[in-house]
């Protein structure tokens, strides 16, 4: 679990340009981060590369926050 | 994609052209700028709205020159000609176009292309994906030198879904199938003035475009396994198509569709297991 949000963290700070400790599991990408829907698709592009897993658009549409995205990577390669 | 490394010449030496559709870095749009710039081309980049400004001019600025950026919505008579207008004045001439823009909603990339499409959806796909080929073209053709200065090269990016049933693919499938008949009839008007257009049809890539695809990964790994070369199609393979057609190594090509896709486009049945 923390490697994941370890990784998850690495990507949302490269990718979104914003410091780490804004990145907590509660953050919202949009809300928080100051993403658009542009950026939570290559996020989620971003995901499927590092993690090797597919993200299917239901699914997709229901990461919202940064632990959103763990969980579901987490359950993904677990 | 950031690590490729582009062969550097002088192929595009002293040549001028607008590349419209970069979103990000793994735009196919932006894979054939870099190999035109690594070539020695001038580049104009268009972009559609502030949110994607924001992802283009970063990856501009990258190249080292001068940026050099313009708004176009293509689905806007008075943003193209506000557009085209800049060209023509900061540089006078244009000797290429890159077109890499297509547009469907989500939902209809997805299910029965029969009962999901609906009027509005087909009219967008049709006029943001096709026509948009038509409208840039004119008005790039008209800054191209004469046929004994040099001419001109026009691109456009395509796929397969054009002539083939691709599963969710769809009205873009449509759309394909207009832009490249487009490119025909374009370059038969063009091809007096010394103006070559083409299309590249390139394999799937994952590409923003992709992302909007349900299925995508599916996409991709057909594209892979069925293919001749056991491979993904390569940005290199791709942006090396465009340098070619683009340059004057492409003299004499015109009103083609190119396959740039690991041999996917002529394969009719995949390998079968008993190894023969």
């Amino acid at each position: 679990m923390s490697d994941v949000l370890a990784r998850v963290k690495k990507i949302v700070v490269e990718h979104l340009d914003v410091e780490e400790e804004k990145v907590t599991e509660s953050a919202s990408f949009i809300d928080d981060l100051g993403a658009d829907s542009l950026d939570n698709v290559e996020l989620v592009m971003a995901f499927e590369e590092e993690f090797d897993i597919e993200i299917p658009d239901d699914a997709a549409e229901h990461i919202q926050t940064v632990g959103d995205a763990v969980k579901f990577i987490s359950e993904k390669t677990s | 994609m950031s690590d490729t490394v582009f062969p550097a010449g002088d192929l595009m030496k002293g040549k001028r052209g607008l590349v419209m559709g970069v979103a990000n870095k793994n735009s196919i749009a932006w894979g054939i700028a870099r190999q035109l710039h690594a070539q020695g081309a001038e580049l104009a980049f268009s972009y559609q709205d502030e949110a994607l400004e924001k992802r283009v001019r970063p990856l501009v600025e990258s190249l080292g020159d001068e940026p050099f950026m313009v708004t176009a919505d293509v689905s806007d008579d008075a943003s193209m000609e506000a557009c085209f207008k800049t060209l023509e004045d900061k540089w006078g001439r244009l000797d290429f176009l890159v077109h890499a823009i297509a547009f469907a909603g989500k939902d209809e990339l997805q299910g029965s292309f029969t009962h999901n499409t609906t009027r509005e959806g087909f009219r967008r796909a049709m006029d943001i994906s096709a026509y948009s080929f038509v409208d840039a073209s004119r008005r790039a053709s008209a800054l191209m030198p004469s046929k004994e200065e040099g001419g001109g090269s026009i691109i456009s990016m395509t796929y397969l879904g054009s002539e083939r049933v691709v599963p969710n693919y769809n009205v873009m499938g449509v759309a394909k199938a207009a832009l490249e008949a487009s490119t025909r009839y374009i370059a038969r008007d063009l091809g007096p003035l010394g103006i070559r257009v083409n299309a590249i049809s390139a394999g799937p890539m994952r590409t923003l475009a992709m992302a909007g695809i349900s299925g995508g990964r599916t996409l991709m790994k057909t594209g892979k396994d069925w293919s001749m070369l056991k491979e993904d199609t390569t940005i290199e393979g791709v942006a090396g198509s465009a340098l070619y057609l683009l340059s004057d190594l492409g003299k004499s090509c015109t009103g083609e569709v190119l396959h740039v896709d690991a041999g996917f486009h002529a394969v009719g049945v995949p390998d079968i297991e008993d190894g023969s």
